[in-house]
């Protein structure tokens, strides 16, 4: 398969965002996944946060590992440095790349293969660094590039494609990354664009550790009954937590709402997060009850979506490590060589 | 019995003790005394992971002709302070060497040999005598074996003063209770024992302005002058030393005065699949980055290595070489990495490799590696072993020339995309295979591109096409080609006598290889050497092979790998190329060397004498 340029014709009349941009500046090339894989669905919500951010395209860096869901940065934010690394590593890539140069945003698209097997322990250590970066996990029980074996989210008890059972038990990333310490979690499905959408442009405004599982099925190898993640599966068992809309600045609710349902957060970068409860029970700022909440939803078959748990102020790894306000990559030469006066003085003191 | 050794500025003294003891500070006293004194002089460091109460060694090579490497053979003078290890130590003594020993405990005869002279100082009982908290007792004794030391081997006493003054400098109050402990050992000995010995230190010129330290530390050092703002490392001996050390010099020379804020960022990842993972990330945002580990290491790295030479990012890797495969011996010395790093990851991969012989050495070539990465945009290694990173070596003052800047290399600016300038990613525009590339974040519309370890055309596209496939790992080629014009050339010393006979060596061979010319030439066997300095390497190198009968290849290892590089990447006829290995785990010697050399290049030793 080979490069696909989408043609360069626009429609005059398309809308425009604050900076001048169509929807379709923050496209990338023809998408080479299957017609309705469930990756295209989130790289789309993608663009639509994006576009809808005003967010000017080359301060944010896409980073992938490998599969169907990490071929997919090449199919949004053309104008992005991208960057698709290798099998369950892009955790380490991103980490690096955020500490050369904390003013950009940093988006990691992932597997349930990528980060959940091969991965695992890279995708633990970035969030329990509390790395500023917007980690997705595009959750589709399977390895969709090699041809649909199980992958290590994939729920026991389910069977496969050509019948075979799951025994093993799945791995669980939202509880993983609250355990783990993300400062903002979330579980969306890629079937529901209104859900999604918000939840990523939450993310892209948070500053720290930003971990969304995003169910996405995988059409051509995990869609069929006896899956639990399959498109029907999903519709039917679907359980959100509240919904979530997304404002650049706090402004006036217009809105009416019952008393104690609804909650407004300010997150750092000054963006507020119009919260509207679904389960009354449910505290989006309590990670010991959100994490007995989950695993009780869990229990009972129901996938828990929605923002789980948000720190709106987190620390992130560059507040860890003290390191100056700019860039570590803009430093020059006479912010980092101590000179020959300093080595005289270094060698003076070894004789 | 043979008579008790007399030599000059010229011996071999060994401290047995146990970790943790404090000792390590007297010896490295002991060492800085005898440097003042004008004298060179090797000290190594011993320390075998795996016996337990974890007994230690110090061993200081005494040289006024300058012979830094391993000596080999016995010791000459013997201080055991490591009852676990009294039996091995003692029969480690040559034959008419001595033992300075605490002799507050009586011994049986049977633990002392007959051509071995036994000095004993009674350190625990003066110490018990003079002191009553216990941690005094233990620490006053290192200084007080020094003291003794210093009247046996006739070392002057205001350098001793001197040193422990400056010892313990910023800690005033410490100075005289040293001083005095150090006067109660030498003035016993100078009563009690026929002072001074055979073996004597004697005032020299020979030092010069070198200084002594750890390769690790001036690596790490040469990365700060580098340049460099990120480190990923997972810990490993022996180059865990190197990044500490980075972290040290970073505290001193790269905190922000006013806001106390760090400029750069040392990440302990958590294996070094994710430390290289880092520092490919942070090279390819634009920031310079590196990683210090060992052989096990490199092996975890091997994939993300192929990343990196294929998409073209720089990275810099430190790696302080322990003797292999798995496990094998860490803490001991070997140069058995030259294989795995050069042609690290599947599928046709070369890298760029770098062999400091000294401390001073690693400085140089730990700020030009990044140079060099950026230039070249691929790994480059720098290839250190335990012997020059965990030792102090005496070396040149390190230098450093104001006027230099950092090479980006081939960066591609917003201005220069807004002038029009063409942007491939993989487009080599000067035919030295070399493209450039943009930072991430450089422009809002132009330059962005997507960078991947599959295989993609000169615009960075993907790609299958078997010509665009080519045609890049042909540039690769190209690009490999330039790299040996910017390395670190190879450096040629040629005997006295014209000679058909040549030897190549490398890294921390460097002292043996001088003393066993010289050791050699004494016997009448002449040697031109070529010290290599980097892979891929210079044409010299093939010119120095062709210009030779014979060369011989030496090398820490089993397998001659350097010797299968020169093979396979300059042709040269293997019949040539006589390997000359060592590979026990310590430190390569002159006597190995030259005894190898001697009996291989089939000369009688002394043939002028008899013919
Ligand atoms: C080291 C290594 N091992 C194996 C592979 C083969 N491989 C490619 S993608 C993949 C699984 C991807 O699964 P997932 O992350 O769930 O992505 P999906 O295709 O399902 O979106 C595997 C095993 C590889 N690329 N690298
Ligand atoms: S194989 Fe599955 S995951 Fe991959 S593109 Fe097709 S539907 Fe999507
Ligand atoms: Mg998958």
């Amino acid at each position: 398969m080979s490069y696909l340029p989408k043609p360069k014709f626009r429609h005059p009349g398309l809308p425009k965002n604050k900076l001048g941009y169509t929807r379709r500046d923050y496209e990338g090339t023809v998408s080479t996944l299957c017609a309705g894989c469930g990756h295209d669905s989130i790289s789309a919500a993608i663009i639509q946060a994006c576009y809808e951010l005003d967010l000017e395209p080359h301060r944010l860096a896409k980073l992938s590992g490998i599969g169907c869901s990490s071929k997919t940065p090449t199919y949004f934010l053309g104008q992005s440095h991208g960057f698709n690394s290798v099998h369950g590593r892009m955790p380490s890539v991103l980490t690096g790349a955020n500490l050369a140069n904390r003013d950009l945003i940093y988006l990691g698209v992932s597997g349930d293969g990528d980060s959940a097997s091969i991965g695992l322990g890279q995708f633990a250590h970035a969030i329990r660094r509390g790395v500023d970066m917007v980690y997705v996990v595009e959750n589709n029980g399977v390895y969709g590039l090699t041809k649909g074996q199980f992958s290590a989210t994939a729920d026991a008890g389910s069977k496969s494609k050509w019948g075979a059972d799951n025994n093993d038990s799945p791995i669980d990333m939202v509880a993983l990354a609250l355990q783990l310490g993300a400062t903002y979690v979330a579980r969306s499905f890629s079937g529901d664009k209104q859900q999604l959408v918000p939840l990523i442009k939450g993310a892209l405004g948070h500053r720290g550790a930003a971990f969304i599982d995003c169910i996405s099925p995988c059409v051509a190898f995990n869609n069929h009954p006896g899956s639990t993640k399959s498109f029907d599966y999903v519709r039917e068992h679907n359980e959100a937590v509240n919904a979530l809309d997304y404002m650049p600045v706090r402004s006036e609710i217009t809105a009416d709402y019952p008393e104690g349902a609804h909650e407004q957060v300010t997150q750092h970068d000054g963006s507020v997060l119009n919260l509207y409860k679904l389960a009354a029970d449910y505290d989006v700022h309590d990670r010991i009850a959100a994490m007995t909440y989950l695993q009780k939803k869990n229990a009972e078959g129901e996938i828990a979506t929605g923002l789980l748990y948000l720190d709106p102020s987190p620390k992130d790894l560059h507040a860890h490590l003290q390191t100056v306000e700019a860039p570590l990559n803009h430093l020059t030469d006479a912010d980092l060589i101590p000179g020959a006066a300093a080595l005289e003085k270094f060698n003076a003191a070894r004789r | 019995m043979p008579k008790p050794l007399e030599r000059v500025n010229d011996f071999v003294i060994k401290f047995a003790n146990v970790n943790g003891s404090g000792s390590a500070s007297a010896n490295t006293l002991f060492g800085k005394i005898i440097l003042r004194m004008g004298i060179p002089a090797a000290p190594r460091n011993i320390f075998p992971s795996n016996i337990q109460g974890l007994p230690t060694w110090y061993e200081i090579r005494v040289s006024e002709a300058g012979w830094l490497g391993s000596r080999g053979g016995g010791v000459d003078l013997m201080v055991p302070m490591n009852p676990q290890t009294w039996d091995q130590d003692m029969a480690s003594v040559e034959p008419g060497g001595y033992v300075v020993y605490d002799s507050t405990k009586p011994l049986p005869p049977s633990k002392f040999r007959d051509d071995v002279t036994a000095l004993g100082v009674p350190l625990t009982q003066m110490c018990n005598e003079a002191y009553t908290d216990p941690r005094q007792r233990q620490l006053f004794k290192n200084v007080m074996y020094v003291g003794a030391l210093a009247a046996l081997l006739d070392m002057e006493v205001e350098v001793v003063e001197k040193l422990i003054a400056e010892q313990f400098w910023g800690k005033d109050k410490l100075i005289k209770p040293n001083i005095a402990a150090m006067h109660m050992g030498r003035d016993w000995a100078l009563k009690n024992l026929p002072c001074p010995i055979g073996l004597r230190l004697k005032r020299a010129d020979k030092v010069g302005d070198r200084i002594m330290m750890e390769g690790n530390s001036a690596a790490a050092l040469g990365a700060v002058y580098g340049g460099a703002t990120v480190c990923a490392w997972y810990p490993i001996t022996p180059s865990s030393s190197l990044a500490e050390a980075f972290t040290s010099h970073c505290k001193r020379f790269r905190v922000d005065q006013t806001t106390s804020r760090r400029k750069y960022a040392i990440v302990q990842a958590e294996d070094e699949l994710s430390s290289i993972g880092m520092v490919i990330g942070a090279s390819w945002n634009g920031a310079r980055a590196f990683t210090s580990t060992s052989g096990p290491g490199v092996s975890l790295m091997q994939e993300f290595i192929g990343l990196a030479y294929f998409a073209e990012i720089p990275a810099v890797i430190f790696d302080v070489q322990r003797a292999g495969p798995s496990t094998g011996m860490p803490t001991r010395t070997q140069q058995c990495d030259l294989l795995s790093a050069a042609y690290a990851s599947h599928g046709d991969t070369k890298h760029v490799l770098l062999f400091p012989e000294d401390p001073k050495e690693c400085f140089d070539f730990g700020a030009l590696a990044f140079d060099l990465a950026d230039r070249l945009q691929t790994p480059i290694f720098v290839m250190l072993d335990l012997d020059i990173g965990m030792n102090e070596r005496l070396c040149a003052p390190l230098k450093w020339d104001d006027t230099r800047r950092m090479d980006r290399g081939k960066i591609m600016t917003a201005a220069d995309l807004d002038s029009g300038k063409p942007f491939g990613r993989y487009l080599d525009v000067d035919g030295d295979g070399i493209p450039f590339r943009t930072y991430p974040g450089t422009h809002p519309n132009k330059g962005a591109f997507f960078t991947r370890g599959t295989s993609k055309d000169q615009y960075a596209r993907y790609t299958e096409e078997g010509p665009a496939y080519v045609e890049n790992m042909t540039r690769l080629l190209r690009k490999f080609d330039t790299a040996k014009t910017l390395v670190p050339q190879p450096i040629r010393k040629d005997s006295a006598q014209p000679t058909r006979i040549g030897a190549i060596y490398f890294g921390s061979t460097s002292p043996a290889m001088d003393e066993a010319m010289h050791k050699l030439a004494g016997q009448g066997v002449h040697l031109n050497t070529l010290r290599l300095r980097a892979f891929p390497f210079h044409q010299d190198v093939s010119a120095f092979c062709a210009a030779h009968d014979r060369v011989f290849v030496v090398e820490q290892n089993r397998d001659g790998q350097m010797r299968t590089l020169l093979m396979s990447e300059c042709g040269i006829d293997p019949a040539k190329l006589v390997s000359v290995l060592h590979y026990d785990g310590t430190p390569i010697t002159a006597k190995f060397i030259s005894e190898t050399i001697a009996k291989e290049a089939n000369v009688v030793p002394f043939r002028k004498a008899v013919s």
